[in-house]
């Protein structure tokens, strides 16, 4: 998984030569399945050697967002453990947010 | 020195995601029911498969499985007693099968063709973490539970639950013994994944198998 991040970032520095990267920054559902202190371990390590190297790795964890159809509305769950509608009680079973796991954007920073 | 934020947006999992997307299309243009099962190490996923191929098999289904494992081929040589078809995949350490490894395999695979199956089962590595986040391509994810494990596992490990499509509970003749309540854990589980269906199964007496085996067909029967 890091090692995509890895590949990813770097293709896309190929564009900005001679930058350095400060900080890489994740969009991660809270269903993801993701532990972020074993992501930010292996980060170090798969960094190492690669443009990335030295840079920070954040995660920014976005809650599940389900649609409850009685509500007619969407939902932000208040735990992972019942997927129910905090309104009105009744399960949820669309999502409409929790699954991503994406790069959202890199910081970089360019000698002029 | 400039600071430059650059928007990438882009899926870390991409790659596989595509991978199985276009899998997904394979299978369903040869016509082969595909199901990933995925469960803890000990559930029991081999022995649910073996009477799943074993019974398949003797009502004239054409069946294959590919078993992923991180070392050895035990399980392989399992189900291969079935007459099915069975090929494995080690991962070497690798907690997951993806989407890359099952394609590899399935062009590897000169004695099976899709189109000459009617179902292909993938046993995933047993973990119930890391197997939740790759699609295989497959149209039924299978989460699967045994009775030995404790009812609030689906509570624990809501990321694989909730992306189930069915969740099999093993071991239903040991149930007793092992204090299982059986009501709480189905409870669980429909609290994570409201209306999913679920079979209680033993694949030592049979028990629930057929409702399984029917659920199936009726699954082939509505594919593409």
């Amino acid at each position: 998984m890091v090692s995509s991040i890895v590949e990813s970032v770097t293709a896309a520095l190929a564009a900005y030569p001679g930058a350095q990267v400060r900080e890489v920054r994740l969009r991660v559902g809270a269903l993801a399945a993701v532990v972020e202190d074993s992501l930010q371990f292996c980060y170090e390590i798969a960094t190492e050697d690669t443009p990335l190297a030295g840079s920070k790795l954040v995660v920014h964890v976005l809650p599940v967002i389900a649609h409850c159809e009685p509500c007619g509305r969407d939902v932000t769950l208040a735990s992972l453990q019942s997927f129910r509608c905090p309104l009105c009680g009744q399960p949820v079973s669309e999502l409409r947010q929790g699954r991503e796991l994406e790069i959202d954007s890199v910081e970089i920073e360019e000698n002029p | 020195m400039t600071t430059r934020i650059v928007e990438l947006r882009q899926g870390i999992l991409k790659k596989n995601d595509e991978l199985a997307r276009a899998l997904r299309l394979r299978f369903s243009k040869a016509g082969v029911l595909v199901l990933n099962l995925v469960s803890s190490p000990g559930t029991g996923k081999t022995a649910f498969l073996e009477f799943t191929l074993r019974e398949l098999r003797a009502r004239g289904a054409r069946v294959a499985a590919l078993v992923g494992d991180l070392e050895t081929d035990n399980d392989a040589r399992r189900l291969a007693a079935s007459g099915a078809p069975v090929r494995q995949i080690n991962t070497h350490g690798i907690c997951h099968l993806d989407a890359e490894m099952v394609e590899k395999h399935l062009d590897a695979w000169n004695d099976v063709s899709l189109s000459g199956l009617d179902y292909l089962f993938i046993e995933n590595v047993g973990n119930l973490v890391c197997p939740s986040s790759y699609d295989l391509g497959e149209r039924i994810r299978v989460a699967l539970l045994s009775v030995t494990e404790g009812e609030d596992k689906p509570l624990k490990y809501p990321t694989l639950f909730n992306s189930a499509d069915a969740a099999v509970l093993t071991k239903i003749d040991i149930a007793a013994p092992c204090g299982f309540d059986r009501d709480l854990a189905l409870k669980n589980i429909h609290e994570i994944r409201p209306g999913i269906r679920i079979f209680e199964t033993s694949a030592k007496t049979g028990a629930g198998m057929d409702a399984w085996l029917a659920y199936l067909v009726a699954q082939r029967g509505s594919a593409s």
